[in-house]
C-alpha cells in the first residue's frame, strides 16, 4: 500500500519538502516537481538532508522541470531518478494513492 | 527637471513555479523608460533566475531568461548577486548566464552586469537605495 507524494515547492524557501519526507513511509516514493526540482541537485546546503530524510523512499525528479531551471541533469544526486510526464502519469496510476504536499 | 531617484527590484523567487520572476522583469522593463538609476537584486531563490542552459521547452513554459541580457540596452546594468545565497544552493558564477552592457563611455566596452556581493554587501547595497520594490 504506497503513496506517491509530489512536492512542488523549492526546499530553500519553505519546510513542505522535509515535512513530506518526515511524513513518507518506508516503500512511498517522492517525486520532485517544479520549483521542488531543486531539492534534487547535489553539492547544497539541503543535499544531505534529503539524501538522509529520503534513505527509507524512493526519490523521482521531474526531468521537464530540471531543464527548464537550467539544472544540469549532472547536478541532480545520486539515487535520485528522472522521470518524463508519461512516467509520472504511470506513477499516479499505479501507486494506490497521491499525496501533494503543496 | 525631474530627480533621478535610485530603484532596487529585489528577486527572491525562483522563475517559473510562480509568476513573480517574470512579472519582477516586466516592471523593470517598463521602469526603464522613466530614466532613473535602476538595478536589481537577487539572493535566496532568486539566484537562481539567472542560471544558464534554460530549457523550458518540454515543461510547455516561456523560458525568459535571455530577457536578462537584453537589460545593458535599457540601461540596467547593476544585477547584484549575493555569494551566500549561490553557496546554499551549490551554485558559482559560472552557472549563471553571462550578461553584459556597452559602456557607451568607454567605446562601447561590454562589461559584466552581474556583480557578485556578500550579504553585508548586499544589506549596504538596500540602505543605499531610495526605492526598493520586492518580488
Amino acid at each position: 500500500m504506497a503513496t506517491l507524494h509530489t512536492v512542488n515547492k523549492s526546499p530553500f524557501q519553505n519546510q513542505t519538502l522535509i515535512s513530506c519526507l518526515g511524513h513518507a513511509k518506508v516503500g512511498d516514493s517522492v517525486l520532485l516537481m517544479e520549483d521542488g526540482v531543486y531539492g534534487a541537485m547535489s553539492g547544497t546546503a539541503m543535499s544531505e538532508v534529503v539524501a538522509g530524510m529520503g534513505a527509507n523512499v524512493k526519490l523521482f525528479v521531474l526531468g521537464a522541470d530540471v531543464s527548464a531551471r537550467g539544472i544540469d541533469a549532472s547536478r541532480v544526486a545520486e539515487g535520485i531518478t528522472s522521470v518524463n510526464y508519461e512516467e509520472f502519469v504511470g506513477m499516479a496510476a499505479s501507486c494506490d494513492r497521491v499525496q501533494n504536499w503543496l | 527637471m525631474s530627480i533621478v531617484k535610485k530603484f532596487l527590484y529585489v528577486n527572491r523567487k525562483a522563475p517559473y513555479g510562480t509568476i513573480y520572476a517574470q512579472e519582477a522583469l516586466e516592471v523593470v522593463l517598463i521602469g526603464a523608460a522613466f530614466d532613473q538609476d535602476v538595478s536589481m537584486a537577487f539572493l535566496d531563490d532568486g539566484v537562481f533566475q539567472l542560471t544558464k542552459g534554460q530549457d523550458t521547452k518540454e515543461a510547455g513554459l516561456k523560458n525568459f531568461s535571455p530577457t536578462f541580457r537584453a537589460l545593458g540596452d535599457y540601461e540596467v546594468t547593476k544585477l547584484y548577486v549575493e555569494q551566500e545565497s549561490l553557496d546554499e544552493r551549490g551554485l558559482t558564477l559560472d552557472d549563471l548566464q553571462d550578461i553584459q552592457w556597452e559602456d557607451e563611455d568607454d567605446d562601447y566596452a561590454e562589461k559584466p552586469s552581474i556583480i557578485v556581493v556578500s550579504r553585508a554587501g548586499m544589506a549596504d547595497v538596500m540602505a543605499d537605495q531610495d526605492v526598493i520594490l520586492s518580488f
